[in-house]
């Protein structure tokens, strides 16, 4: 089940066009993907038929179709990145969660993303878990980095 | 609204005078009171654990209860050095230390603040006027990384505390967004900005003011303005800096801009990935409106802006003009042909302008300075300054601003420190996917817009990425082809499967050898020689930049490197050891002692062995993963 977007769609009462975006962005980073149902109440929400508001959203990497992990783990495959051995980084973290990029583990807790570049290049290879940021990444520190998260999943079980 | 709103001034007597000064002089923090501590929290800052570095530091202030004040500050622009914490003394200069992660802090500051600075590698001190000097300290302005930057744009980043508006109105901010209102018509404005020579530092390079008298001619009932601040090049984190660590910078240039044309509505783009450069932007817009330097009739000038926010949605060829405008009215990103330009026809119709981040940061810097500072600095046709963000194989990662002119030997050896690792240099690659690579021989070339067309590169966004001897550049095109055809936007033919079948030549070239049929060798050598007339197709024939400019990294490295590729070709070789499927692997039969370690980590059954005796690699099973190199303790497997 969706969590529920009428909040959002109410602080867009009498929106345009020009306000899809921002739209989709905030069902996004509520629901953490956007579903078939939030398409059609985006587009009755802005008078536009689904076929629109699908073909604007499939157009931009940052729109995901499908429910998300605990974790987004992001990794960064610019060039500074690449030059640094990003590519290593991903072959890791595909073996160590058995998932190929856009997909969520199997456990729920992980899923992983491919981005073009997060801006930190200075530190490169750069990895983000959760939107916590992890620089001069090695393929031998995956596996403790993971299991960090993995740990913190377990504590917030045990507490809540 | 700011403090001394609730704390008016009595401009009659004496003790007022010297009361601004006092409040001016905490603001700029020349002078401080009592001891301070700054900790550089800009997103490179944090990723190398700025944030238990500050944690730290607050909790030894009220373990120790001292009397100090903490301050978060953006990048100053040595990533390579963070995180980064300064102690600044009453009267004394400010001090610089570096890689003070969180288990170092209370050591550092329990010595620091007392003078002794032994304890922790500095960067060196900062040279105020009117601040005594610490004796035995370098001064940041000789070290390597800053001898040679001119400070325009980076000027606060790294110094000043970003989400403070007082700060940054003490050091002279907003002043000449005040004077323009009052005493400059748009003309002037844009004439002024026009003979300093600034030209745009996206990447695009056309002259500011003329762009800006563009718009101002144009006829209309509304005119915008947009900040490009999408930053989508790979390598590239100029913008970001400048957001997180001075953004009333941008937010004075953006007004500056939109009053030379006469916009009322303004839109700053920014990439999604940049939640912290988001958050520090709307604070300072938030300010700037609480005290009236930006809404209605600003200053009781008439003049109205009001500027919001656009996040981008990960979608590179949004950097592009119209594809931008296409994404803010809730399209699709994708180009549409030119003419009509922006200026004259651009967001929802009306006259646009668009400018990067630091194009509009070097605005208050040219008007506070004076047009011909800016233009002392700097070539004939190039002037003023370029920020570029130094990364990949360099010592010294970071953000640099160097005036126009500056070699690119200087820039990768001296302000960079060179090679690490007793690697050689191979190429440095300029311009994002958009531009270049350069090799050694070329170095010397000194960056302006028109000399490095000569060499097949573009100055760019300012990305800069060092390669050494370590790095394939038949990878680095296939790396930029790759990249270039997941962005693509579809649109037009040329791009849309031109840069698709440049994509498969490359792959091919680098496919093994054991994989490949004698039609496809046929093809791969067919395909190579394609290539030229190919990229010159695409860069003719495609609808916007993105296209006309794909096959420059392709057509650079061919350039340049051209053995290299004729060894992927003909040799079926990659020297560099890159491109797996070409690197063939063996096992040294004196070193080997057959733990069978590399055998049981073969994905292929490719190694051959009994225990204890030296193993073999069957080349036409090898899929080229490089596990064994990886996993076996006595270095026994070598590549060639």
């Amino acid at each position: 089940m969706m969590p529920d977007i009428t909040a959002i769609l109410d602080k867009y009462e009498g929106a345009g066009r020009d306000q899809l975006i921002p739209l989709l962005q905030d069902v996004q980073e509520q629901c953490g993907y956007v579903s078939k149902e939030a398409v059609g109440l985006i587009g009755a929400r802005l008078n536009l038929p689904r076929s629109k508001v699908y073909g604007v959203a499939t157009f931009y990497n940052q729109f995901r179709f499908k429910p998300v992990g605990r974790y987004l783990v992001q990794v960064c495959r610019g060039t500074a990145c690449h030059v640094k051995g990003s590519a290593k980084i991903l072959e890791a973290l595909q073996a160590a969660l058995r998932v190929e990029p856009g997909d969520t583990s199997p456990d729920g807790l992980f899923t992983l993303e491919v981005v073009a570049c997060i801006g930190a290049c200075g530190l490169a290879p750069v990895i983000t878990v959760g939107g916590e940021f992890h620089a001069k990444v090695t393929p031998e520190k995956i596996d403790s980095i993971l299991d960090s998260y993995r740990k913190k999943a377990e504590a917030d079980e045990r507490d809540s | 609204m700011a403090r001394w709103a609730d704390d008016p001034l009595d401009l009659d007597g004496v003790h007022s005078a010297e009361r601004v000064v006092e409040r001016l002089n905490e603001y700029r923090r020349n002078d401080v009171p009592r001891a301070m501590i700054f900790v550089g929290t800009g997103t490179c800052g944090l990723g190398a654990g700025a944030g238990a570095t500050v944690a730290e530091a607050r909790a030894w202030v009220e373990r120790t209860g001292a009397d100090v004040d903490i301050v978060e500050v953006g990048c100053i622009g040595l990533c390579a050095a963070e995180p980064m914490l300064d102690v600044q003394l009453p009267g004394y200069q400010r001090v610089s230390f570096v890689r003070v992660t969180g288990d170092k802090v209370a050591a550092l500051l329990d010595r620091a603040l007392q003078g002794d600075f032994a304890v922790q590698s500095m960067l060196g001190q900062f040279r105020r006027d009117g601040l005594a000097a610490w004796p035995d300290v370098p001064f940041i302005d000789e070290h390597p990384f800053f001898v040679h930057q001119r400070r325009w744009v980076l000027a606060n980043c790294g110094i000043v505390d970003p989400e403070s508006l007082d700060e940054y109105i003490a050091r002279g901010g907003y002043r000449a967004f005040a004077n323009v209102l009052r005493t400059r018509t748009r003309e002037e404005v844009c004439e002024l900005i026009d003979q300093s020579g600034l030209r745009g530092r996206g990447g695009g390079g056309f002259p500011t003011g003329r762009k800006w008298k563009y718009a101002l001619a144009a006829q209309a009932d509304q005119k915008y303005l947009i900040c490009n601040a999408d930053e989508g090049d790979p390598g590239a984190f100029m913008d970001r800096a400048v957001i997180e660590g001075d953004p009333h910078r941008l937010v004075e240039g953006m007004a500056v801009a939109a009053y030379a044309i006469g916009a009322s509505k303004a839109y700053v783009y920014i990439r999604a990935e940049y939640p912290l450069a988001i958050r520090r932007l709307k604070r300072a817009l938030a300010q700037a409106g609480e005290i009236g330097l930006l809404g209605y009739n600003i200053l009781d000038s008439g003049f109205n802006l009001d500027i919001a926010i656009k996040k981008g949605a990960g979608a590179f060829v949004c950097g592009e003009e119209t594809a931008l405008i296409h994404s803010i009215e809730g399209k699709r990103g994708m180009p549409r042909p030119r003419p009509p330009f922006p200026a004259q026809r651009g967001l929802f119709d009306r006259p646009t302008i668009i400018n990067n981040v630091e194009t509009l940061a070097n605005v208050p810097g040219i008007l506070a300075r004076g047009s011909d500072a800016f233009a002392a600095l700097g070539t004939q046709s190039s002037k003023g300054t370029k920020v570029f963000a130094l990364s990949g194989n360099v010592d010294r990662t970071g953000l640099v601003e160097v005036p126009m002119g500056t070699t690119l030997r200087q820039i990768v050896f001296e302000v960079g420190g060179g090679i690490p690792d007793g690697r050689a240099y191979k190429a440095v690659q300029i311009g994002g996917p958009s531009g270049g690579c350069i090799p050694e021989q070329h170095l010397d070339v000194e960056i302006d817009y028109e000399s490095l067309k000569a060499v097949g590169a573009i100055i760019g966004s300012g990305g800069l990425v060092v390669m050494d001897d370590h790095t394939c550049m038949v990878d680095v095109a296939r790396f930029f082809m790759e990249f270039i055809q997941s962005e693509s936007c579809g649109k037009c033919i040329p791009c849309r499967e031109g840069t698709r079948r440049m994509l498969e030549i490359l792959e091919r070239i680098i496919r093994p050898r054991r994989e490949e049929t004698r039609l496809e060798t046929l093809e791969r050598f067919q395909g190579v020689m394609e290539m030229q007339r190919l990229a010159e197709v695409i860069r003719d024939t495609s609808l916007c930049g993105l296209g006309q400019t794909a096959p420059n990294p392709v057509l650079s490295t061919l350039r340049w490197f051209r053995e290299e590729y004729e060894a992927h070709v003909f040799e079926r070789k990659c020297p560099a050891g890159v491109c797996r499927g070409l690197v063939e692997y063996r096992i040294d039969p004196k070193i080997c002692r057959g733990c069978t370690l590399c055998a049981k980590k073969c994905p292929a059954q490719a190694i051959m062995g009994a225990p204890k005796s030296p193993h073999y690699i069957l080349a036409d099973k090898c899929v080229g993963c490089g596990n064994c190199v990886d996993v076996c303790p006595f270095g026994a497997v070598t590549t060639e």
